[in-house]
């Protein structure tokens, strides 16, 4: 029974990981055919823009008007344009994306119905359930943002890390040790994985930011996604929330470092990793308040901050001695 | 370069030397760097540092964390080391430079929030400001068509907003302005709402320092001790009886509350059905009676490894376990010189296990035995040369002893390790440079010395736990900071702090209603929030908007 669940789990990752290749590509495509509206050099700016920049753009004559983004009301029509010339393979890789997130989530429940546990429980586990939330934070803030134009680097970075997982991680499903026996495995784990997939959207804007400050001629897909300020405001709301959840996973494993290993910070190579991302995102939102830093400065600051819990999460398991050694890979 | 200027360049005159600024006295130079060390830019530099600052201590292993560990290194790299060592990178979060930074970038924060701190309060006494003449200047601007409405229906319309408003959380404050230009009266309620978030944000600073008071005061009167224990064996909560003990620098013996703790039985279960994971323990239980003096008598209570023991104001934690092989040593007279359980040291996940038995009873002469214990020895068919364990749990229980005969030195006075035994002064008798090989016992077995030294007995096999002993006074005081630095966190950024006016304008065609509003920090919903206050407000008073 057990055997079979985890063929089963393992069937549906792959599958997933071929229907993920099929929506990068799609997301790709889209990308590539995605051009600029007539006025490349406009900078083109979503109806939802941020209040600091409708109030420099307004005008005496839109005072009458109801809402605050009438000023840019042509340009919104025209970016309405080039959108629809992109629609076609944007439905079709967000179709993709959501099939593929589907089996992905699925394969990792029946991880976890074989193991008879939540599926996070070595680095294997852990990557189908950081990924799954990785998309599915993703798919979710759709309904706020139209953010498709991340697929391609949302969907790239499950891939990738969804094969390393199958192919160089992969541990059977076994028996938890004593001192992942607690129900503080559930949540904080499952926070950190949630910070993690903020993180994650957050550094894809702020790349698409620098992108877009950098104003290349060459990126054509440039000239269709919302403005550098823009990007960067849509970054700061998701970075803040994966703060949070950061700072939560941090204190949430002093806790149950108490609990289990006898003290609540030990500078353990995992805790200081840790503590150095989270000092990195409060450099960055204290960034976002300082002259000179706001804009790309920063922006570098979120993706070194997401770099950072790449880093963490694989040299730091795989490489560096500590506490944290629940890979369940032994080199 | 000069052939680069034009030919009728002429050089102006060289500027002053000096360049022409204020003379700054000592005050002034304080006042200055007091400045420039809490301001913004300071603190996001010592906040990046100290990212940078913490990468060196997860290369090198630390001596708290892992003390084998830096030994190890010491020995690969001895030249590396003195250089690691001087700038002290095996203590990293307690070195000078590291401390230097945390402690710059707390006087920092504290520089600015205190300041920030007084501002608050007085903003928090302080009515909404004057209604802004131009509103249309404003974030989310919008407005109605303009009616004819009597003086009173003005002042009913005004009267909506204002409640309007003060629902929604709004402090308020009504005012009756003329208009810019032409003269005209109008009446306006300008409002503000979203005080916590400096609130949650000067919570968050404050709570910072809060936990690095307490951390720093936990540290020096706190205390960690370890204890083995062996089955049907007892310690008591006193300064000697711990195998080490390491004090914070306010320690005093007397804050030791002489509890006892009694191990019953200890329990480890090894996975046996799951192949790929055979032998793996899956669970591990102490049980023990406690006995806490001036308590209600003695308590049967189990420790577990993600439970421990909260007694006597300690937190007692089984970190450890292992196999204590019952030896007796009989001396060449025929006498009992040694009988009890012997804690052996694990040394892999198998629990092949060292372990050492001192002997200064025997006669004629002292006795040291030290030697493996494996829980299920491997087959002799599989494994060649070096014995070892292959299983954790005893299906065959094997014990192997060189003894050594000479003065054990235990008579000196010196304090000497438990698990350790000296044989530079020894004379071996049994073992692999002695004529007779070590000594090997099944459990029953008893083996005679060589010279008629007397005899060791394999009586039985006991468990043995580690137990970690913590005191940490000020621990709770931390989780209450790091609860308020969460709680501080959430309002300082999701709460929106925001002015909204609303304000009632006379013009030609009659009256109109404006609204607008201005975000104080990140408030990405001002908009938004302005329309849904101009719409219900509008709607009230059955005016259209315009568009």
């Amino acid at each position: 029974m057990t055997g079979q669940l985890i063929t089963l789990s393992l069937v549906a990752i792959w599958s997933a990981m071929a229907v993920y290749a099929l929506a990068f590509i799609a997301f790709t495509i889209d990308l590539a055919r995605r051009t600029a509206p007539a006025s490349e050099d406009v900078v083109v700016r979503s109806a939802a823009a941020d209040s600091a920049l409708s109030y420099e753009t307004m005008t005496e004559g839109s005072s009458s008007s109801g809402r605050g983004s009438t000023a840019v009301l042509e340009r919104t029509a025209a970016r309405v344009d080039g959108t629809l010339r992109s629609s076609k393979w944007t439905r079709i890789a967000m179709a993709f994306t959501v099939i593929a997130w589907i089996l992905h989530v699925g394969g990792t429940v029946l991880r976890g119905l074989a193991a008879g546990r939540v599926p996070w429980a070595n680095m294997f586990e852990f990557s189908l359930t950081a990924t799954a939330i990785v998309v599915g934070v993703f798919l979710a803030v759709q309904f706020w943002q139209d953010l498709k134009f991340l697929g391609a680097y949302v969907v790239a970075f499950a891939l990738l890390l969804l094969g390393l997982a199958t192919v160089n991680f992969y541990v059977d499903v076994i028996p938890l040790p004593p001192a992942l026996q607690s129900y503080w495995l559930v949540i904080h784990v499952f926070v950190a994985s949630l910070g993690t997939g903020f993180f994650a959207l957050g550094a894809g804007l702020s790349i698409a930011q620098l992108l877009q400050a950098g104003g290349s001629k060459r990126l054509k897909f440039l000239g269709t996604l919302p403005s550098a300020v823009t990007l960067e405001n849509m970054a700061y709301r998701l970075i803040v929330v994966g703060f949070v959840f950061w700072t939560f996973t941090l204190i949430a494993g002093a806790i149950w470092a108490e609990h289990a290993w006898g003290r609540y910070w030990g500078w353990d190579t995992k805790e200081v990793w840790t503590f150095i991302i989270w000092v990195i995102f409060a450099g960055y939102i204290h960034a976002r308040a300082t002259r000179g830093w706001r804009g790309s400065r920063s922006a570098s600051l979120a993706i070194i901050g997401f770099a950072a819990v790449i880093f963490n999460f694989t040299i730091v398991n795989l490489f560096f001695k500590g506490l944290h050694a629940y890979s369940g890979i032994s080199m | 370069m000069a052939s680069s200027r034009p030919s009728d360049h002429f050089d102006s005159p060289a500027p002053d030397k000096a360049i022409n600024q204020p003379k700054l006295g000592v005050i002034g130079y304080l006042r200055f760097f007091w400045r420039q060390l809490t301001s913004m830019r300071t603190a996001l530099f010592l906040l990046l540092l100290l990212a940078f600052a913490a990468v060196p201590g997860s290369l090198v292993p630390q001596v708290t964390s892992d003390p084998n560990g830096v030994i190890q290194y010491k020995a690969a790299n001895p030249g590396l080391s003195k250089v690691l060592d001087f700038f002290q990178i095996f203590d990293t979060y307690s070195s000078i430079w590291f401390s230097a930074i945390y402690l710059l970038l707390f006087i920092s924060l504290i520089g600015c929030v205190v300041p920030r701190t007084k501002h608050h309060l007085e903003s928090l006494r302080t009515k909404p400001p004057k209604t802004p003449a131009r509103l249309e200047r404003l974030t989310g601007f919008t407005s109605t068509v303009a009616e004819p409405l009597e003086a009173d229906e003005v002042q009913d319309a005004v009267a909506s907003a204002h409640k309007l408003l003060k629902r929604s959380g709004y402090r308020t404050r009504l005012f009756t302005q003329s208009g810019p230009a032409d003269g005209a009266t109008a009446m306006s309620v300008s409002a503000e709402r979203g005080y916590l978030r400096e609130t949650g944000n000067l919570v968050f600073h404050g709570a910072l320092v809060g936990i690095l008071i307490a951390v720093g005061f936990g540290s020096g009167f706190s205390y960690t001790g370890q204890k083995v224990i062996v089955e049907g064996q007892s310690f008591t909560n006193v300064l000697g009886n711990y195998d080490s003990f390491n004090p914070g620098r306010f320690f005093s013996d007397s804050e030791l509350v002489p509890y006892s703790i009694q191990l019953d039985k200890f329990t480890a279960k090894y996975e046996e059905t799951n192949i790929k994971a055979y032998g793996q323990p899956i669970d591990y239980t102490a049980d023990v009676t406690t006995d806490v003096p001036g308590g209600e008598g003695k308590s049967t209570q189990t420790i577990k490894v993600n439970s421990p023991l909260r007694i006597g104001g300690t937190d007692a934690y089984l970190l450890g376990n292992g196999y204590a092989p019952w030896i007796t040593v009989r001396d060449g007279e025929g006498n009992v010189a040694f009988s009890q359980p012997v804690a052996f040291l694990p040394q892999d996940a198998n629990l092949t296990s060292v372990g050492v038995v001192k002997v200064p009873d025997a006669l004629p002469e002292q006795l040291g035995l030290q030697g493996f214990f494996y829980p299920t020895v491997c087959d002799t068919t599989v494994c060649t040369g070096a014995l070892t364990s292959v299983h954790p749990d005893l299906l065959d229980p094997t014990l192997t002893l060189q003894v050594y005969t000479g003065n054990l030195g235990l008579d000196k006075g010196v304090p000497t390790s438990a698990f350790a035994l000296n044989t530079d002064k020894l004379t071996e008798v049994a073992g692999t440079k002695a004529a007779t090989p070590s000594l090997l016992l099944k459990v029953g077995d008893t083996v005679d010395l060589p010279n008629g030294l007397g005899s060791v007995t394999f009586d039985s096999v006991k468990r043995f736990i580690s137990l970690d002993v913590h005191h940490d006074p000020t621990q709770l005081w931390v989780l209450g900071f790091a609860v308020l630095v969460l709680a501080g966190l959430l309002t300082g950024l999701f709460v929106p702090r925001r002015r909204v006016w609303v304000k009632a304008v006379e013009t030609e065609d009659g009256v109109r209603f404006e609204y607008a509003g201005l975000a104080r920090g990140e408030d990405p919903g001002l908009e938004a929030a302005i329309a849904d206050i101009a719409k219900k407000h509008s709607q009230h008073l059955g005016l259209k908007l315009s568009r």
